[in-house]
Protein backbone atom coordinates (compact mmCIF):
# COMPACT_ATOMS: atom_id res chain seq x y z
CA UNK A 1 0.00 0.00 0.00
CA UNK A 2 1.25 3.48 -0.84
CA UNK A 3 1.62 5.86 1.84
CA UNK A 4 -1.09 8.52 1.70
CA UNK A 5 0.68 11.91 0.86
CA UNK A 6 -2.49 14.50 1.63
CA UNK A 7 -5.25 15.20 3.90
CA UNK A 8 -7.46 14.75 1.01
CA UNK A 9 -5.93 11.47 0.06
CA UNK A 10 -7.07 10.32 3.43
CA UNK A 11 -10.74 11.24 3.02
CA UNK A 12 -10.82 9.60 -0.10
CA UNK A 13 -9.35 6.58 0.92
CA UNK A 14 -11.75 6.70 4.64
CA UNK A 15 -14.61 7.51 2.42
CA UNK A 16 -13.83 4.47 0.13
CA UNK A 17 -13.14 1.98 2.81
CA UNK A 18 -16.40 3.51 5.47
CA UNK A 19 -19.62 1.25 5.05
CA UNK A 20 -22.37 3.93 3.57
CA UNK A 21 -25.01 3.80 5.58
CA UNK A 22 -28.30 3.05 4.31
CA UNK A 23 -29.71 6.46 4.71
CA UNK A 24 -33.02 5.79 2.60
CA UNK A 25 -33.44 2.43 4.93
CA UNK A 26 -33.25 4.71 8.10
CA UNK A 27 -35.39 7.52 6.80
CA UNK A 28 -38.37 4.96 6.41
CA UNK A 29 -37.52 3.38 9.86
CA UNK A 30 -37.37 6.90 11.39
CA UNK A 31 -40.55 7.97 9.39
CA UNK A 32 -42.77 5.44 11.05
CA UNK A 33 -41.55 4.90 14.36
CA UNK A 34 -41.56 8.81 14.34
CA UNK A 35 -45.03 9.04 12.89
CA UNK A 36 -46.14 6.13 15.25
CA UNK A 37 -45.25 7.94 18.97
CA UNK A 38 -46.45 11.37 17.50
CA UNK A 39 -49.56 9.17 17.16
CA UNK A 40 -49.68 7.87 20.43
CA UNK A 41 -49.31 10.88 21.72
CA UNK A 42 -52.22 12.43 19.39
CA UNK A 43 -54.86 9.81 20.50
CA UNK A 44 -53.73 10.54 24.43
CA UNK A 45 -54.28 14.21 23.38
CA UNK A 46 -58.23 13.51 21.78
CA UNK A 47 -59.19 11.20 25.02
CA UNK A 48 -57.93 13.88 27.25
CA UNK A 49 -59.82 16.72 25.21
CA UNK A 50 -62.74 14.50 24.81
CA UNK A 51 -63.25 14.43 28.93
CA UNK A 52 -63.42 18.18 28.61
CA UNK A 53 -59.51 19.16 29.59
CA UNK A 54 -58.46 22.57 28.17
CA UNK A 55 -55.67 22.29 24.52
CA UNK A 56 -52.60 23.18 27.40
CA UNK A 57 -53.65 20.85 29.82
CA UNK A 58 -53.94 18.06 27.70
CA UNK A 59 -50.57 18.69 25.63
CA UNK A 60 -48.79 18.52 29.51
CA UNK A 61 -50.45 15.21 30.33
CA UNK A 62 -49.19 13.83 26.95
CA UNK A 63 -45.48 15.32 27.74
CA UNK A 64 -45.72 13.75 30.93
CA UNK A 65 -46.88 10.17 29.93
CA UNK A 66 -44.59 9.51 26.51
CA UNK A 67 -41.72 10.92 29.44
CA UNK A 68 -42.67 8.63 31.96
CA UNK A 69 -42.91 5.42 29.14
CA UNK A 70 -39.66 6.24 27.52
CA UNK A 71 -37.56 6.66 30.91
CA UNK A 72 -38.89 3.31 31.99
CA UNK A 73 -37.98 1.90 29.16
CA UNK A 74 -35.16 3.45 28.77
CA UNK A 75 -34.00 1.89 32.41
CA UNK A 76 -35.16 -1.77 31.48
CA UNK A 77 -32.61 -1.07 28.71
CA UNK A 78 -35.69 -1.56 25.92
CA UNK A 79 -35.35 2.04 24.60
CA UNK A 80 -31.38 1.69 23.52
CA UNK A 81 -32.88 -1.18 21.17
CA UNK A 82 -35.75 0.48 19.52
CA UNK A 83 -33.20 3.67 19.03
CA UNK A 84 -30.81 1.33 17.43
CA UNK A 85 -33.12 0.56 14.83
CA UNK A 86 -35.34 3.65 14.56
CA UNK A 87 -32.49 6.02 14.87
CA UNK A 88 -34.22 9.87 14.51
CA UNK A 89 -37.40 8.43 14.96
CA UNK A 90 -37.30 7.95 18.33
CA UNK A 91 -34.41 10.96 19.28
CA UNK A 92 -36.33 13.85 18.12
CA UNK A 93 -39.61 13.11 19.65
CA UNK A 94 -39.89 14.25 23.50
CA UNK A 95 -39.37 10.35 24.06
CA UNK A 96 -35.54 10.82 23.29
CA UNK A 97 -35.52 13.96 25.90
CA UNK A 98 -36.37 11.38 28.32
CA UNK A 99 -33.91 8.98 27.37
CA UNK A 100 -31.04 11.36 27.12
CA UNK A 101 -31.81 12.09 30.57
CA UNK A 102 -31.69 8.46 31.48
CA UNK A 103 -29.16 6.78 29.87
CA UNK A 104 -25.98 8.90 31.26
CA UNK A 105 -27.02 8.71 34.76
CA UNK A 106 -27.58 5.02 34.18
CA UNK A 107 -24.08 5.03 33.12
CA UNK A 108 -22.57 6.97 35.97
CA UNK A 109 -24.58 5.22 38.72
CA UNK A 110 -21.67 4.04 40.38
CA UNK A 111 -20.82 7.61 41.11
CA UNK A 112 -22.89 7.86 43.62
CA UNK A 113 -26.80 8.58 43.63
CA UNK A 114 -26.25 12.35 44.17
CA UNK A 115 -23.31 13.68 42.20
CA UNK A 116 -23.99 10.71 40.06
CA UNK A 117 -26.99 10.04 38.99
CA UNK A 118 -28.23 13.88 39.89
CA UNK A 119 -25.68 15.69 38.09
CA UNK A 120 -25.14 13.22 35.26
CA UNK A 121 -28.46 13.43 34.09
CA UNK A 122 -27.80 16.57 32.09
CA UNK A 123 -25.02 15.81 29.80
CA UNK A 124 -27.48 16.19 27.24
CA UNK A 125 -30.77 17.56 28.69
CA UNK A 126 -28.81 20.31 30.32
CA UNK A 127 -27.87 21.78 26.79
CA UNK A 128 -31.34 21.08 25.74
CA UNK A 129 -32.85 23.13 28.92
CA UNK A 130 -30.04 25.92 28.33
CA UNK A 131 -30.85 26.75 24.80
CA UNK A 132 -34.23 26.17 24.90
CA UNK A 133 -35.01 28.47 27.83
CA UNK A 134 -33.14 31.38 26.71
CA UNK A 135 -34.23 31.71 23.62
CA UNK A 136 -37.59 31.46 24.68
CA UNK A 137 -36.05 34.48 27.15
CA UNK A 138 -35.44 36.09 24.02
CA UNK A 139 -38.48 35.44 22.22
CA UNK A 140 -40.48 37.58 25.04
CA UNK A 141 -37.93 40.29 25.33
CA UNK A 142 -38.19 40.47 21.24
CA UNK A 143 -42.02 40.35 21.89
CA UNK A 144 -42.11 43.18 24.86
CA UNK A 145 -40.19 45.36 22.80
CA UNK A 146 -41.59 44.96 19.24
CA UNK A 147 -45.03 44.03 20.93
CA UNK A 148 -45.78 41.97 17.56
CA UNK A 149 -45.83 38.67 16.42
CA UNK A 150 -46.97 39.64 13.48
CA UNK A 151 -43.91 39.91 11.42
CA UNK A 152 -44.21 36.77 9.50
CA UNK A 153 -48.02 37.47 8.63
CA UNK A 154 -47.62 39.31 5.56
CA UNK B 1 -64.40 1.50 23.28
CA UNK B 2 -65.92 5.28 23.60
CA UNK B 3 -62.47 6.84 23.54
CA UNK B 4 -61.96 5.49 19.97
CA UNK B 5 -64.92 7.58 19.32
CA UNK B 6 -63.04 10.82 20.84
CA UNK B 7 -60.20 10.29 17.78
CA UNK B 8 -59.91 11.91 14.80
CA UNK B 9 -58.30 9.61 12.31
CA UNK B 10 -57.56 12.36 9.42
CA UNK B 11 -56.16 14.46 12.20
CA UNK B 12 -54.62 11.50 13.00
CA UNK B 13 -52.78 10.53 9.77
CA UNK B 14 -51.90 14.27 9.31
CA UNK B 15 -50.42 14.08 12.86
CA UNK B 16 -48.39 11.03 12.01
CA UNK B 17 -46.93 12.05 8.59
CA UNK B 18 -45.71 15.47 10.08
CA UNK B 19 -44.35 13.42 13.24
CA UNK B 20 -42.72 11.22 10.75
CA UNK B 21 -41.41 13.67 8.63
CA UNK B 22 -39.97 16.36 11.53
CA UNK B 23 -37.54 12.62 12.41
CA UNK B 24 -36.71 12.16 8.83
CA UNK B 25 -35.11 15.69 8.87
CA UNK B 26 -33.31 14.67 11.98
CA UNK B 27 -32.09 11.25 10.38
CA UNK B 28 -30.74 12.95 7.46
CA UNK B 29 -28.96 15.30 9.63
CA UNK B 30 -27.50 12.17 11.82
CA UNK B 31 -26.45 10.58 8.53
CA UNK B 32 -25.41 13.11 6.60
CA UNK B 33 -23.43 15.61 9.19
CA UNK B 34 -21.11 14.60 11.79
CA UNK B 35 -23.59 16.29 14.76
CA UNK B 36 -23.74 14.05 17.63
CA UNK B 37 -27.14 13.24 18.65
CA UNK B 38 -26.78 15.86 21.99
CA UNK B 39 -26.55 18.59 19.38
CA UNK B 40 -29.62 17.68 17.11
CA UNK B 41 -31.56 17.99 19.87
CA UNK B 42 -30.41 21.36 21.18
CA UNK B 43 -30.70 22.55 17.33
CA UNK B 44 -34.56 20.76 17.18
CA UNK B 45 -35.16 23.08 20.25
CA UNK B 46 -33.59 25.94 19.35
CA UNK B 47 -35.40 26.00 15.93
CA UNK B 48 -38.48 25.34 17.67
CA UNK B 49 -38.55 28.17 19.50
CA UNK B 50 -37.35 30.42 16.78
CA UNK B 51 -40.55 29.34 14.69
CA UNK B 52 -42.26 29.19 17.33
CA UNK B 53 -41.83 33.32 18.32
CA UNK B 54 -42.23 34.06 14.73
CA UNK B 55 -45.61 32.31 15.15
CA UNK B 56 -44.20 30.15 11.99
CA UNK B 57 -44.78 26.52 14.55
CA UNK B 58 -48.36 27.70 15.16
CA UNK B 59 -49.46 26.66 11.49
CA UNK B 60 -47.86 23.17 11.73
CA UNK B 61 -49.54 22.80 14.91
CA UNK B 62 -53.26 23.88 13.88
CA UNK B 63 -52.30 21.12 10.75
CA UNK B 64 -50.81 18.79 12.85
CA UNK B 65 -51.85 18.54 16.74
CA UNK B 66 -49.54 16.18 18.31
CA UNK B 67 -47.39 15.58 15.32
CA UNK B 68 -45.69 19.07 15.65
CA UNK B 69 -45.93 18.93 19.43
CA UNK B 70 -44.57 15.26 20.40
CA UNK B 71 -41.01 16.48 18.85
CA UNK B 72 -38.86 18.38 20.72
CA UNK B 73 -39.18 21.27 18.14
CA UNK B 74 -42.75 21.37 20.01
CA UNK B 75 -40.81 21.62 23.08
CA UNK B 76 -38.77 24.69 22.06
CA UNK B 77 -42.15 25.75 20.77
CA UNK B 78 -44.30 25.61 23.74
CA UNK B 79 -41.51 27.65 25.42
CA UNK B 80 -41.62 29.99 23.13
CA UNK B 81 -45.74 30.43 23.43
CA UNK B 82 -45.68 30.46 27.04
CA UNK B 83 -42.93 33.63 27.08
CA UNK B 84 -45.34 35.35 24.27
CA UNK B 85 -48.08 34.73 26.69
CA UNK B 86 -46.02 35.52 30.14
CA UNK B 87 -45.07 38.92 28.69
CA UNK B 88 -48.99 39.35 27.25
CA UNK B 89 -49.87 39.14 31.24
CA UNK B 90 -46.85 40.33 33.39
CA UNK B 91 -44.63 42.46 30.63
CA UNK B 92 -40.95 42.15 31.58
CA UNK B 93 -40.85 39.28 34.17
CA UNK B 94 -43.17 37.31 31.97
CA UNK B 95 -40.24 36.77 29.20
CA UNK B 96 -38.69 34.79 32.24
CA UNK B 97 -41.41 33.13 34.07
CA UNK B 98 -43.77 31.67 31.01
CA UNK B 99 -41.69 30.10 28.79
CA UNK B 100 -40.46 27.45 31.51
CA UNK B 101 -44.44 27.48 33.27
CA UNK B 102 -45.78 26.47 30.24
CA UNK B 103 -43.43 23.75 29.61
CA UNK B 104 -42.86 23.35 33.42
CA UNK B 105 -44.75 19.44 33.31
CA UNK B 106 -42.64 18.18 31.24
CA UNK B 107 -39.30 18.90 32.68
CA UNK B 108 -40.31 18.67 36.18
CA UNK B 109 -41.86 14.84 34.96
CA UNK B 110 -38.37 14.16 32.78
CA UNK B 111 -36.23 15.27 36.37
CA UNK B 112 -38.63 12.80 38.18
CA UNK B 113 -39.26 10.04 36.24
CA UNK B 114 -35.35 10.04 35.01
CA UNK B 115 -34.26 9.95 38.69
CA UNK B 116 -36.41 7.08 39.32
CA UNK B 117 -35.91 5.25 36.33
CA UNK B 118 -32.04 5.26 36.64
CA UNK B 119 -32.55 4.06 40.55
CA UNK B 120 -34.69 1.23 39.72
CA UNK B 121 -32.39 0.13 36.45
CA UNK B 122 -28.99 -1.79 36.31
CA UNK B 123 -26.38 -0.71 35.07
CA UNK B 124 -25.18 -3.56 32.72
CA UNK B 125 -28.02 -5.98 31.24
CA UNK B 126 -25.98 -9.06 30.69
CA UNK B 127 -27.10 -10.69 27.84
CA UNK B 128 -30.12 -12.49 27.94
Amino acid sequence: MKPLDSKKDYQEYVNKKSPNSPILKNCFNAFWVGGLICSIGQIILDICKSRGLSQEISGTIVSIILIGISAFLTGLNIFNKIGKFAGAGSLIPITGFANSIVSPSMEYKSEGYIMGVGSKMFTVAGPVLVFGISTSILVGLIYLIFNTQSITLV
Amino acid sequence: MDWLQSIDWLQLLRCFCTGGFICIIGQILIDKTKLTSARILVLFVTLGAILGGLGIYQYIVDFAGAGATVPLTGFGYNLAKGAIKGVKEYGLVGAFTGGVTSAAGGIAAAIFFGYIASLISKPKMKKE
